[in-house]
């Protein structure tokens, strides 16, 4: 008998361990998937309680502007408009971005195309540390700095949309800056050169030639920052002042959806329409996590396509 | 470019019962997604003898040489159909152990490639996998392999230093000690000697005349005087078609095939 | 104004916001460091917190982070390697990996605070463990493993195809070629993306706050067994972080000097962050060079 032969068609010890670690391979990836499809499910479950089961009308939910899940307003409804709130997210996270965009891109520009040594020394390695700061540092020096700056100049508590948009822009500022060089230096060299060959400034090179062709990644940078300034929670919990009312004017103590939730979720009872409405607060934010994630998607198809 | 009747073929067959078959192909073909790269191969390569696999670049010898160990099954988007003999099995077929046919089917690539290891474990490294535990036979493993590859004499001193630091030459002859510390049955090299300057090239080849008394070796190469100064059989590919193999001194002398005749010649395309 | 004044005034613009995030950002670590160093002492760092008289440390807290993260770790590690692993040699591309990858990207993207609902939800209530380092270390595990499962894919992807190639050609499995010559070659990038994201969890506490808990019990720092219920190690005991411990004085208000606690504790977080960071490069660089002979000793 050809002892070759017979192990050809045997099952080798290398296929057992090939099966046992695909198969481990297999449950690591399994659990993540799960992971996310349970956190779905349950935060879905709960938040949506709040329409199905203690029969809030989704309109008012997010139109109304009375928050106080616990009592009930002249008609006997419960108070639970979150327009507040939501008002609030977008606020920071628009404004946030409005201020940290000029910024994070002109430093950018100024690391990849005027000073790329003293650039990429300096300020790279800075905003990678920057990056990594915990977000209740920035909450701390919100509330130790900026709000009471903010009082000063502008008197009232300090406590506001003001002091919140602060901290975020300092806080997206390092993510947003670091892709920006990241899609700046995606542009090919060539496109510059063949600029500069024309006789164009380099100014109008970087202005003309170089952002736009990075327009698709530095868009992408915003959105990941603002998604991650919508979803901040206890950095702003600690400087906007958590008074569920519509803000009249940027230095008002407000809220945000996540400063509710973190101030109120330990305070409620699992299964209470106080707690049920917390979850649709969570609910909401998982949704815009969503969208950030299909807008981040959509630009990188829009991008791919040009 | 000529066209060239693909049709028109002169493959030599062999009597098993005069001439021991190693390893055959019967109307191979492989495709790359929809594109077929090579369109029913059949070729019979005897056992202890060196065949050798010319043909211009993009004519599929690559392709054809990794599915003989079925390397092919590693790349997503490609179809393997056909057979392929070995040891009276078809090894083209998913009940055959893949790997235990690898060992015995053993490949060097064109491009060296070590391991991030020390020249003692890249050549130790598979046999320790494969059960060979004994520090004395794994020693002697690394001694004898080196030797057959001609590389022994350079690296006895350094033995566990990275591989990395050897010169692209002594990578690859690195890579062949490895392959033939498997003891493999058959040796697939896929332009060996490609990145190798001129004395590499001759130690190489010397090696494989050497080791063809054990091995049967199938060696795919661009250059035309090493396919005839090493091999005892050469097949001339052709856009995924092998159009003629015959003995080498029939090839480079008296070819069947017009197509042959120019590419041998030098006049080809 | 003609093309050559506005490439002036531009390059002066750009210049401008270069000093002024310089600026802002120096000062932001000067801040910290000027106003919590000097808080930094051995005592700061060993003592237990005080609630309501000032004089108290961090030194519970300490010792939590520094365990959560440890369990988290243990946690995530195999884990994020599996998942990497299957999708960079395993995964075929079909519509389930688009899956797969579209979850982790979702995942990554979620908001610590939604990531530590969930963990309160099913870890603290419904798996009934409680405000405990278990709960966090999962909460942890789930906020840290798309991240290092997506560093463990680049990783590996980022090892030439030809290494694979060689592996197989001896007639090892695919599994084998990868965590014998695949993995130990991505090794300097897979640990410069795990200490990062350690460094990433060890200053998270939007996610812990509800899972972790938020108080920290005396420990007896005496008796190591786990099971026993003031052992540092009992990791069913709530463990209130460093991170979360700053966040709570400040929201509290109740503690005298919650000020220059806070400012202590935001150093030696930002001490930690920084050498997380170094150390993952120092490392990431050390074992390439170890690994390519490529450094002073060779391999
Ligand atoms: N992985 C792959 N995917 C798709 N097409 C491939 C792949 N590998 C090779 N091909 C195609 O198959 C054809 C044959 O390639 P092959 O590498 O076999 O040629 P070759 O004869 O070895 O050439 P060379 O002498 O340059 O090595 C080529 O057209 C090549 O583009
Ligand atoms: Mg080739």
């Amino acid at each position: 008998m050809d002892p070759i032969r017979e192990s050809l068609l045997k099952v080798s010890h290398q296929a057992k361990l090939e099966r046992r670690g695909r198969i481990i391979g297999l449950f690591c990836i399994s659990l993540i998937v799960i992971v996310v499809a349970a956190i779905f499910y349950f935060v879905a479950s709960r938040g949506l309680a709040t329409f199905y089961h203690d029969k809030i009308n989704l309109w008012d939910f997010l139109t109304k502007q009375a928050w106080n899940p616990g009592t009930k307003d002249s008609h006997g409804n419960p108070a639970v408009g979150a327009l507040p709130m939501i008002v609030g997210s977008f606020l920071v996270t628009i404004f946030a971005a409005i201020v940290a965009t000029p910024f994070a891109i002109g430093a950018a520009i100024f690391m990849t195309e005027i000073s790329p040594r003293r650039g990429m020394q300096i300020l790279k390695p800075v905003t990678e540390l920057l990056v990594g700061i915990p977000s209740v540092v920035y909450g701390f020096i919100g509330l130790t700095v900026v709000v009471p700056v903010i009082r000063q100049l502008f008197g009232g508590t300090g406590f506001g949309i003001l002091a919140g948009t602060m901290v975020l822009f300092v806080m997206i500022l390092p993510t947003v800056t670091s892709m920006s060089v990241d899609a700046l230096q995606a542009v090919p060299r060539y496109y510059r050169e063949a600029s500069l060959a024309l006789g164009a400034t380099r100014w109008q090179t970087i202005y003309k030639v170089v952002l736009r062709s990075a327009t698709p990644g530095l868009l992408t940078a915003v959105v990941f920052g603002m998604a991650r300034a919508f979803g901040e929670a206890l950095a702003v919990q600690m400087v906007i002042g958590n008074a569920a009312l519509l803000p009249h004017n940027l230095v008002s103590p407000a809220s945000t959806l996540t400063s509710i939730l973190t101030m109120g979720i330990g305070n409620t009872i699992m299964g209470s329409l106080e707690n049920n409405a917390l979850w649709s607060l969570a609910l909401i934010l998982l949704l815009m996590s969503l969208v950030f994630n299909l807008l981040i998607r959509l630009i990188g198809r829009k991008g791919a396509m040009k | 470019m000529k066209d060239y009747d693909l049709t028109k073929t002169a493959i030599k067959t062999f009597d098993p019962e005069v001439q021991e078959i190693a390893l055959s192909t019967d109307d191979l073909h492989v495709f790359y997604g929809s594109k077929e790269q090579i369109k029913g191969v059949s070729l019979q390569f005897p056992r202890y003898q060196i065949s050798s696999i010319i043909g211009s670049s993009g004519s599929g010898k690559s392709t054809y040489l990794r599915s003989l160990n079925r390397m092919n099954d590693e790349i997503q988007i490609a179809r393997v159909t056909g057979k392929i003999m070995y040891r009276g099995l078809d090894i083209n077929q998913p009940k055959i152990d893949v790997f235990e046919m690898r060992k015995h089917i053993g490949m060097v690539f064109q491009r060296p490639n070590p391991f991030a290891k020390s020249i003692y474990d890249n050549i130790t490294f598979a046999p320790i996998r494969h059960g060979v535990k004994d520090k004395k036979v794994l020693d002697q493993l690394v001694e004898t392999t080196l030797q057959q590859a001609g590389l022994w004499k350079e690296v006895k001193d350094t033995l566990h230093k990275s591989a990395l630091a050897l010169s692209g030459g002594q990578q690859q002859r690195l890579c062949i000690a490895r392959a033939i510390a498997m003891k493999p049955d058959i040796l697939l090299l896929d332009e060996p000697a490609s990145a190798l300057d001129p004395i590499s090239t001759s130690v190489v080849e010397d090696t494989l005349a050497q080791l063809k008394a054990h091995y049967t070796i199938i060696i795919v190469t661009h250059n035309m005087q090493q396919a005839a100064r090493i091999s005892d059989y050469t097949a001339f590919f052709h856009q995924g078609v092998a159009l003629e193999y015959a003995e080498t001194k029939r090839i480079f002398t008296k070819p069947a095939i017009q197509a042959t005749d120019d590419y041998v010649s030098g006049h080809f395309g | 104004m003609n093309v050559k004044q506005q490439d002036k005034l531009a390059t002066g613009i750009l210049y401008t916001i270069a000093g002024i995030i310089i600026l802002v950002l120096a000062s932001l670590l000067a801040f910290i460091l000027i106003q919590g160093l000097p808080h930094v002492t051995w005592h700061f760092l060993t003592a237990p917190a005080r609630s309501f008289e000032a004089g108290g440390g961090i030194g519970i807290q300490l010792f939590n982070s520094f365990y959560l993260l440890v369990l988290a770790m243990l946690i995530s590690v195999p884990l994020s390697l599996g998942a990497g692993i299957y999708l960079s040699e395993y995964a075929k591309k079909n519509w389930l990996t688009s899956l797969i990858r579209t979850s982790i990207e979702i995942l990554s993207s979620l908001p610590s605070v939604v990531v530590g609902l969930f963990g309160f939800l099913i870890f603290v209530i419904q798996f009934k463990f409680g405000f405990s380092i278990l709960s966090g270390a999962l909460v942890l595990t789930v906020f840290n493993l798309p991240l290092l499962t997506r560093n463990v894919e680049e990783s590996l992807a980022s090892i030439s195809s030809m290494q694979r190639e060689a592996g197989l050609a001896l007639g090892l499995s695919r599994w084998e070629t990868v965590m014998r010559i695949i993995v130990p070659e991505a090794l300097p990038g897979i640990t410069t993306g795990m200490i990062l994201g350690a460094g990433r969890v060890f200053g998270e506490a939007a996610a812990l706050i509800y899972t972790a808990g938020q108080s920290a019990p005396a420990l007896d720092f005496t008796n190591w067994n786990p099971f026993y219920i003031a052992s540092p190690l009992n990791p069913m005991r709530p463990a209130e972080t460093l991170a979360v411990h700053i966040w709570k004085i400040n929201s509290e208000g109740i503690m005298p000097d919650a000020v220059a606690v806070s400012a202590g504790a935001s150093a030696v977080l930002i001490v930690a962050v920084l050498l997380f960071n170094l150390g993952a490069r120092w490392f990431g660089q050390h074992l390439y060079q170890k690994m390519t002979g490529t450094g002073k000793k060779g391999a």
